[in-house]
């Protein structure tokens, strides 16, 4: 059995609902891992990870991170797709756990596309 | 290859869940005295009749639409025959697919298992949609995880909440 008990996550999620009441931040960006075998292979573990740890560290609530299969555009893995708020879903190349962590902050947070990392699909 | 087996894992869930999946079971097995590894992931998918279950360690078998090359099974294949192992695919149509890699566990060849946890927490976070069973499982030594309590007690919050985060990583590096 695990140390961390049921009880603990009553907690964090009555923690969690009351933050969302008063932020009402409810999944108001969208981040996408593509993860095919060529994602795999290329780090999209790591990306994602990144990812997390990012949200994770900087307490940022209301993103949905969620994975899905190969898209296609294999040499350009790892692949992230971002959508915020009501603005249309981007494509993000080649993305590292560094440009991860740059996109969290710079586009997911702060609302600003990283021009130079999109790639059209 | 991928570098560690559990990229390999990761790999082979995310088929489970292009079929549709709403369960998958992955059991990782380490019998040091029987010196053999076993992965098993299990799933509820919609299965793949015999004619196609064969064919699925070809590498230029695919059933997907944006190559026509499917290098997920026939690389774990490869991995575990090169350690006096084996691979099998054990399906039926609509009737969900169990896919068993065994390996000698020490032998030379044999990839580490690599970063399981960060491999369940992700398949567990980006796969909202679905539910896990993660099973260690090291001699007599037994770790489970299942998503389904926890997610019953979590109700609407989602996964991707920055305390969700942290609570599942630090149950699944414990275990």
């Amino acid at each position: 059995m695990p140390v961390k008990s049921l009880e603990d996550l009553k907690k964090i999620k009555e923690e969690a609902l009351q933050k969302r009441q008063i932020r009402n931040a409810s999944a108001r960006a969208r981040v996408t891992v593509a993860m095919g075998t060529c994602g795999i292979a290329a780090g999209a573990r790591d990306t994602m990870k990144a990812v997390l740890d990012a949200i994770e560290k900087d307490q940022i609530g209301g993103v949905l991170v969620t994975q899905t299969g190969c898209i296609g555009l294999c040499e350009f893995e790892p692949i992230v797709d971002v959508q915020v708020g009501e603005e249309p879903k981007v494509t993000y190349g080649k993305v590292s756990p560094e440009r991860a962590r740059a996109i969290v902050a710079e586009h997911v947070v702060g609302g600003k596309p990283i021009k130079e990392w999109l790639i059209t699909r | 290859m991928l570098r560690e087996l559990a990229l390999h894992i990761l790999d082979i869930v995310e088929n489970s869940l292009n079929a549709g999946a709403t369960l998958v079971t992955i059991e990782v097995i380490e019998e040091t005295r029987a010196d053999r590894l076993t992965i098993r992931v299990a799933d509820n998918g919609r299965g793949m009749d015999t004619e196609i279950a064969q064919r699925v360690a070809d590498p230029f078998f695919t059933t997907r639409t944006t190559r026509r090359v499917g290098l997920g099974l026939p690389f774990l294949k490869q991995a575990a025959e090169m350690c006096n192992g084996s691979l099998t695919i054990d399906s039926g149509q609509g009737a969900g697919a169990t896919i068993t890699a065994t390996f000698q566990h020490g032998h030379i060849d044999r990839m580490p298992l690599g970063d399981l946890p960060s491999t369940i927490l992700s398949l567990v976070i980006g796969n909202p949609h679905a539910d896990f069973v993660y099973r260690h499982v090291v001699n007599d030594r037994h770790f489970e995880f299942d998503t389904r309590p926890l997610k019953a007690e979590l109700g609407e919050v989602a996964l991707s909440e920055p305390s969700v985060i942290a609570y599942l990583k630090q149950v699944l590096s414990e275990g």
